[in-house]
């Protein structure tokens, strides 16, 4: 009662590592929006009784309303903090999501990201003027050392061609040497490995 | 990146300036963006010079011999340059998302003929944005809860900058007479900022300096 449940929500979102998302606690926010409904109920109901004479009852509708806000806060600060690591998944993953993370998240927070990718992907698109033809922000993460960089292949990737026209065969734990530039995306997607 | 150049791309320059007063310019612009607490003035302009730059360089080094040392330090220099504009917008998007009630709200209270902070897609990036989030919250919670609680007061509990930071500054032109209002009781103290020299201040009080370029955020 009084918020336990929402500080529950809170709780375990914190505890989880970040850069991971758990599973939408469907349940958990539907017992405290009914909690909510609940106090909001007494204190109605409180209130008709003070307006009929009643003494006494405001200070228990003042505590409920407290109460109130702040189960509200609590889910919307859970809703905003998966929000927000959903966002920094669109910039670590790229715009498809890993099977395993689709699984954990809600309806509307599919709808939320797919939307999300959109504007994104408009805006990238618009730097530079219409002639510019965009930028990729999600490109050039970290500054450049050096132009070429060695990387290890952790998978079986299959041919590879790199801008020059050449082809390369991306087979389990061979190792070349890259353009950083062409080998960024698929060092994000944990096809290589970059060796220092 | 204190030895960045770019000699030889230079030559399509139509503008007034030169590709190293730009560059210098975008680096400048990327360094205060990134160390102040709120977000600056857009430079449009400079970023969409900056991206012909590269377009036009690109070029001239896919016509040149393959293996050339000359062409892969151009193309080096080519990815130090967009590193810089990627991260400079990527900064400014991230201020744009994370302080977006903020900034919408300010957005509205501007007159017609001031400037706004935000490019025209920037601001329509926000506009998305903010947007998104609501129908996200109102479909998942706020829907749901008793009528007296449905609306979202985004000022009440959505994030503004901290002008309040203390951030460093490296004084570019000399200015007198800087306000600066000391903790504890003595009131307001005048200083004088003397051209080369730095500081560690609150962001407040050089906000103004920033955007005419007096002052550097190093």
């Amino acid at each position: 009662m009084y918020g336990e449940k929402a500080v529950e929500l809170i709780r375990q979102l914190h505890r989880s590592p970040d850069g991971s998302l758990p599973p939408f606690n469907e349940d958990g926010i539907r017992q405290v929006l009914e909690e909510m409904r609940v106090l909001f109920e007494q204190n109605q109901a409180d209130v008709n009784k003070t307006v009929d004479g009643a003494p006494g009852l405001f200070p228990g509708v003042q505590l409920r309303h407290a109460a109130l806000e702040r189960n509200k806060r609590c889910l919307l600060a859970y809703m905003f903090n998966r929000m927000e690591r959903l966002r920094a998944m669109r910039w670590e993953f790229g715009s498809v999501l890993p099977p395993d993370i689709k699984y954990n998240l809600s309806e509307q927070e599919i709808q939320w990201f797919s939307r999300y990718n959109k504007s994104l992907a408009a805006y990238m698109r618009s730097i530079g003027g219409p002639s510019g033809g965009g930028l990729d922000l999600t490109q050039d993460l970290k500054p450049p050392k050096s132009l070429y960089i060695e990387v290890r292949c952790l998978m079986d990737h299959g041919e590879f061609e790199t801008e020059d026209g050449t082809i390369l065969l991306l087979k389990k734990d061979s190792q070349h040497f890259l353009q950083r530039s062409q080998c960024e995306h698929l060092i994000r997607q944990g096809v290589l490995e970059h060796i220092l | 990146m204190d030895d960045l150049d770019i000699e030889e791309g230079s030559d399509e320059e139509v503008e007034q300036m030169t590709a190293a007063e730009a560059l210098a310019m975008v680096e400048k612009a990327w360094l205060n963006e990134k160390f102040s607490p709120e977000l600056l003035p857009h430079k449009q302009d400079l970023v969409d010079v900056m991206l012909d730059q590269l377009n036009g360089m690109q070029e001239n080094i896919s016509r040149a011999k393959k293996g050339d040392l000359k062409a892969s330090i151009h193309k080096m220099e080519i990815d130090r340059i967009r590193y810089v504009l990627a991260s400079y917008l990527r900064i400014r998007l991230e201020k744009i998302e994370k302080f977006v009630h903020h900034l919408l709200e300010e957005e509205a209270e501007l007159g017609e003929d001031v400037p706004s902070r935000m490019s025209p897609e920037e601001l329509q990036h926000a506009k998305n944005f903010a947007a998104n989030m609501e129908t996200l919250f109102n479909d998942v919670v706020l829907r749901h809860m008793p009528r007296n609680l449905k609306k979202l007061e985004g000022s009440k509990v959505a994030a503004s900058p901290n002008k309040d930071s203390y951030v460093f500054l490296q004084v570019q032109e000399q200015v007198d007479q800087v306000m600066v209002d000391t903790a504890g009781d003595q009131g307001d103290e005048a200083i004088d900022l003397e051209k080369g020299s730095q500081h560690i201040m609150r962001y407040r009080v050089v906000a103004p300096l920033i955007n005419n370029d007096a002052v550097t955020l190093i």
